[in-house]
């Protein structure tokens, strides 16, 4: 049974007698009998109460008490009510793709003040209507990097999220372009090695502000040498962060991504997330996705509508600056809300929260024998301690006694089996960190 | 209607965050410091949802319009798969909660999900192997040209040079493959909306590395020569890629994977949200199962669910975690709301309703292809066209009329398209209705064809002038119109 169908018996036979067939099967003589399945083993349907009750019990089986001190670029951050209470009107989530601008003006505006507000953060002339996550977002701007500049040398900074490098590794791994990684050194960018193999070549350098360690930089230096010889600087950040950091534009970056989930969307297990891309306003002929303008429409009012589609794919086939074709419209909205209602005051507000929890979790944990809290580098919600023994043994010991404690740098560090990323954003109490450290004391005596 | 930043008022606060209940007092040194605030909105909360509120009426949608829009199948998502993604059992769960040591037990609700919703999926279409990964619908096509470049190369062939596609393919298809570092080599349709196979005969060659196909066609026809054309290109070990767009017209009829094709892509019960966020679940046979993106969830021997890295050929990452999963979360509830039956009914009532619309506007409307047609049909508005009425035009009568318009020009091997898919959730009587306004364009095209360039009148706005934004381009309230051309 199919209760989403909504013609009758009666109605069903009246379609059939107009099409001229006696029956539904008659439709399908196209399909060959050669072609027809093999199999089609599904479970049997289910009342709708029952698949909430399984669903439900599903859901409890995934523990979400356990107290998160992990990040990794993906924060536990508290999501105001209005957010989605208003994303989840069916005007905007079961509206189609704003291809028609006269009745999708809802989408349209809502997704020009994203873009708005995008810039405002970053400080950066132009955005997309965003991509699909964080790492794919900076795979797409790497790939904008090497058409703009016609080169094929990449530099990547070890501090960009090992997460992010993988699948940018995956995506040009067919592909005929020179990937270079640099170390990163006390907890930052090498400049030293970042600019022994700068040259002419030189497509892109990857950057990420506050890099995978947590720790913040000026990166207007590299940035300025990276220029110098024709390169561009394309900085991934955590867009909490910037209630209080330097922008990337105020260092001088040509393109910026990042992944926008801290942005009002939750963790949701991995996704939907918000990958998003600004860039400056001279290469936005080479940007990827979607980008909504403004115009006037017949009668001379403000409107927007999709422009710059003559990138795209579906007028410019094999030629697009990609093969993207949706953008996450839903996502960007949340994000667009999320940053209305929290706003100018609010944001920096959240952003001073995060640094202090953090810093107060930084000097208990300093306390603690045996523990090192890593600083040779400022940081913002996200540090990285030393263990006497192995952390990954340490976050099982933490996870007994419920806390999620950090993220063991080892998985994707070899040789940093010892080091623990800790992340502190302001839904933590003065309990829960205070209760933290006895508990990872314990776990270390 | 004024835009949020213009509702701004300085000092004023939408949002509290507390008072901070640590002794500590963070400080940036300023060589690190962003200096001025970022210029976002100064709005109180109720500035937020009535602005918002109003724009969401500003939009068509499921909820309140008909969508007779071929090739993106805009049905009737249902309302329990809503709250039931929004369980905070799933909201809230830390990806990364599932790859720390004695983390995987907490997680193991939605590891079943994943792990569930790939036997469905596999049973579906016929395929051995899915990956939950791929973002979207191109994000799983450019997944599954890797898959086909990671075949050719662990071959050690390098010879492998090209993808074939049909000229009826959508525009992700040429894209995606020339992202993964093919070219491609388009094939012309024959009269029936089928592949030209002379045409395919002469393409192929030891340089195919493969051909992406949509079954049923975006010209709405199944093709018959799928056998034929599968063997042509395994002859030439090319492999098969079956774009999934279309799989919702055949469920429970006809699998992929039984008959020759090598990997694909299939969304489910996602709704649009305006143009995302989606999801682009990938099949695949055992041929290409060991290239397959990591992470890998698996059923252990103790019944438990686990995340495995462990595949030396695997493509790698192609994306941060284990895919859209709230997405994923909604259409395991559907799937298992409707079962084995309800699938059937789905593309059963999906090929119903579009053939009873092919054949209502048949006698008003030159139809590309003579024939019983599966969930959409293509419809040129040339005869209208002449008359002064273009499919544009009867786009933009219909959204005065409350209907979203049909796609419109694609395929674009088509002159004036107009493609309609009414998918199975609508009624006789909706249909009915557009049927009758449809046929009310065409009339008006006889009578009265100078008027549909006022159309539409009225929407909040009338038509936009496209070309202005695209030479005074402004993307931003901070940033002044530019001519960047």
């Amino acid at each position: 049974m199919n209760p989403y169908i909504t013609n009758t018996p009666k109605e069903i036979e009246q379609m059939l007698s107009s099409i001229g067939v006696d029956s539904i099967d008659a439709l399908f003589a196209d399909i060959k009998p050669e072609h027809r399945l093999k199999s089609f083993d599904l479970p049997q349907g289910l009342s709708e109460y029952e698949v909430v009750r399984h669903l439900t019990s599903l859901s409890l089986k995934n523990n979400v008490h356990v107290v998160p001190f992990i990040g990794g670029g993906f924060y536990d951050h508290y999501i105001p009510s209005a957010v989605s209470s208003l994303t989840s009107r069916g005007e905007f989530y079961t509206a189609y793709t704003p291809y028609q601008p006269e009745c999708a003006q809802g989408t349209l505006q809502a997704l020009f003040e994203y873009q708005s507000s995008m810039c405002a953060l970053t400080g950066m002339d132009v955005s997309n209507a965003s991509l699909y996550d964080g790492g794919t977002a900076l795979y797409e701007a790497m790939m904008m990097a090497i058409r703009i500049t016609g080169r094929n040398k990449v530099i990547m900074d070890g501090g960009v999220s090992p997460i992010y490098r993988k699948i940018l590794k995956t995506y040009t791994h067919h592909l005929s372009y020179e990937f270079q990684e640099t170390p990163v050194v006390h907890g930052q960018s090498s400049r030293e090695e970042i600019y022994r193999l700068l040259d002419n070549d030189t497509a892109v350098v990857i950057l990420q502000n506050p890099n995978f360690f947590g720790a913040i930089d000026d990166l207007t230096d590299i940035i300025q040498k990276a220029h110098s010889v024709g390169a561009l600087a394309l900085i991934s950040v955590y867009p909490i962060s910037l209630g209080l950091l330097k922008t990337p534009a105020q260092m001088g970056a040509d393109i910026v991504t990042g992944e926008g989930q801290s942005l009002g969307l939750p963790l949701n297990f991995g996704g939907p997330y918000l990958g998003f891309m600004c860039a400056r306003k001279k290469y936005i002929r080479k940007m990827p996705g979607r980008i909504v303008g403004e115009t006037l429409d017949s009668k001379g009012q403000r409107c927007f509508v999709n422009t710059l589609q003559a990138r795209e794919q579906h007028i410019r086939r094999e030629k697009a600056t990609s093969n993207i074709c949706t953008n996450v419209s839903l996502c960007a909205l949340q994000a667009a809300i999320f940053m209305a209602v929290v706003g100018k005051n609010g944001l920096t507000a959240m952003a001073q929260l995060n640094l202090d929890k953090a810093e107060y979790a930084k000097q208990l944990l300093s306390k603690i024998k045996g523990v090192e809290v890593k600083r040779s580098s400022p940081t913002f919600n996200e540090f990285t301690v030393h263990l006497p023994k192995d952390a990954s043994q340490v976050v099982a010991a933490m996870m007994k006694k419920g806390f999620a404690a950090g993220f063991p740098l080892g998985r994707y560090y070899p040789g940093m089996e010892r080091y623990l990323l800790v992340a502190v954003t302001e839904k933590r109490t003065k309990e829960e960190i205070d209760r933290y450290a006895k508990a990872l004391q314990e776990v270390l005596d | 209607m004024e835009l949020i930043f213009e509702k701004s008022v300085a000092g004023r606060r939408g949002f509290d965050f507390g008072s901070s209940d640590v002794p500590v007092h963070g400080h940036i040194d300023p060589q690190y410091a962003r200096g001025a605030e970022a210029s976002l909105p100064e709005v109180s909360e109720l500035d937020v949802v009535r602005h918002y509120t109003l724009l969401s009426q500003k939009n068509f949608s499921i909820d309140t319009h008909f969508y007779p829009l071929g090739s993106c199948t805009m049905k009737y998502n249902p309302k329990f798969t809503e709250g039931l993604a929004r369980l905070s059992g799933f909201t809230d769960l830390h990806p990364l909660l599932a790859q720390l040591s004695g983390g995987e037990q907490w997680t193991q609700g939605a590891l079943q999900i994943l792990y569930e919703l790939e036997r469905w999926m596999c049973e579906m279409t016929g395929f051995t192997h899915f990956t939950m990964q791929p973002l979207a619908g191109a994000h799983g096509e450019l997944t599954g040209i890797m898959l086909m470049a990671a075949y050719h190369r662990a071959r050690g062939n390098s010879k492998k040079k090209y993808v074939i596609i049909p000229d009826s393919a959508h525009g992700t298809n040429p894209a995606s493959a020339a992202v993964a570092g093919y070219e491609t080599i388009s094939i012309p349709s024959n009269k029936d909306g089928g592949m030209d196979l002379e045409a395919l005969k002469a393409a192929v060659n030891d340089e195919t590395a493969g051909l992406m196909m949509t079954v049923p066609s975006t010209y709405g026809v199944f093709e018959g020569n799928i056998s034929e054309i599968a063997m042509i290109i395994h002859a030439v070990d090319g492999i098969m890629y079956y774009d999934g767009a279309n799989l919702n017209a055949v469920l429970g009829r006809f699998r992929p994977g039984d008959i020759g094709f090598d990997v694909t892509h299939k969304t489910f019960a996602t709704p649009h949200g305006g143009g995302g966020p989606g999801s682009g679940p990938v099949g695949v046979n055992e041929k290409l199962a060991k290239f397959l993106p990591i992470s890998r969830v698996v059923k252990k021997s103790d019944g438990d669910y686990a995340l495995d890295y462990n595949y030396a050929q695997s493509i790698g990452y192609i994306s941060s975690f284990y895919g859209n999963f709230g997405l994923l979360v909604r259409a395991y509830a559907y799937i298992l709301m409707l079962g084995k039956e309800g699938l059937m009914d789905t593309a059963n009532h999906a090929v119903l309703n579009a053939n009873y619309i092919r054949k209502k506007l048949e006698p008003y409307y030159k139809i590309c292809f003579d024939r019983i047609c599966m969930h959409e049909s293509v419809f040129s508005a040339q005869i209208q066209a002449q008359r002064g009425a273009h499919a544009i035009d009867i786009a933009k009568f219909l959204i005065d009329q409350q209907i979203h318009p049909p796609t419109v020009y694609f395929p674009i091997s088509v002159p004036e398209a107009i493609m309609i898919e009414p998918t199975e959730t609508e009624s006789k009587k909706t249909m009915d209705h557009f049927i009758k306004i449809m046929i009310e364009a065409d009339q008006l095209s006889l009578n009265n064809p100078s008027v549909f360039k006022e159309f539409p009148k009225t929407m909040p706005i009338t038509r936009p002038d496209e070309v202005k934004a695209a030479r005074d381009i402004k993307t931003s309230f901070y940033t002044s119109s530019s001519n960047a051309a």
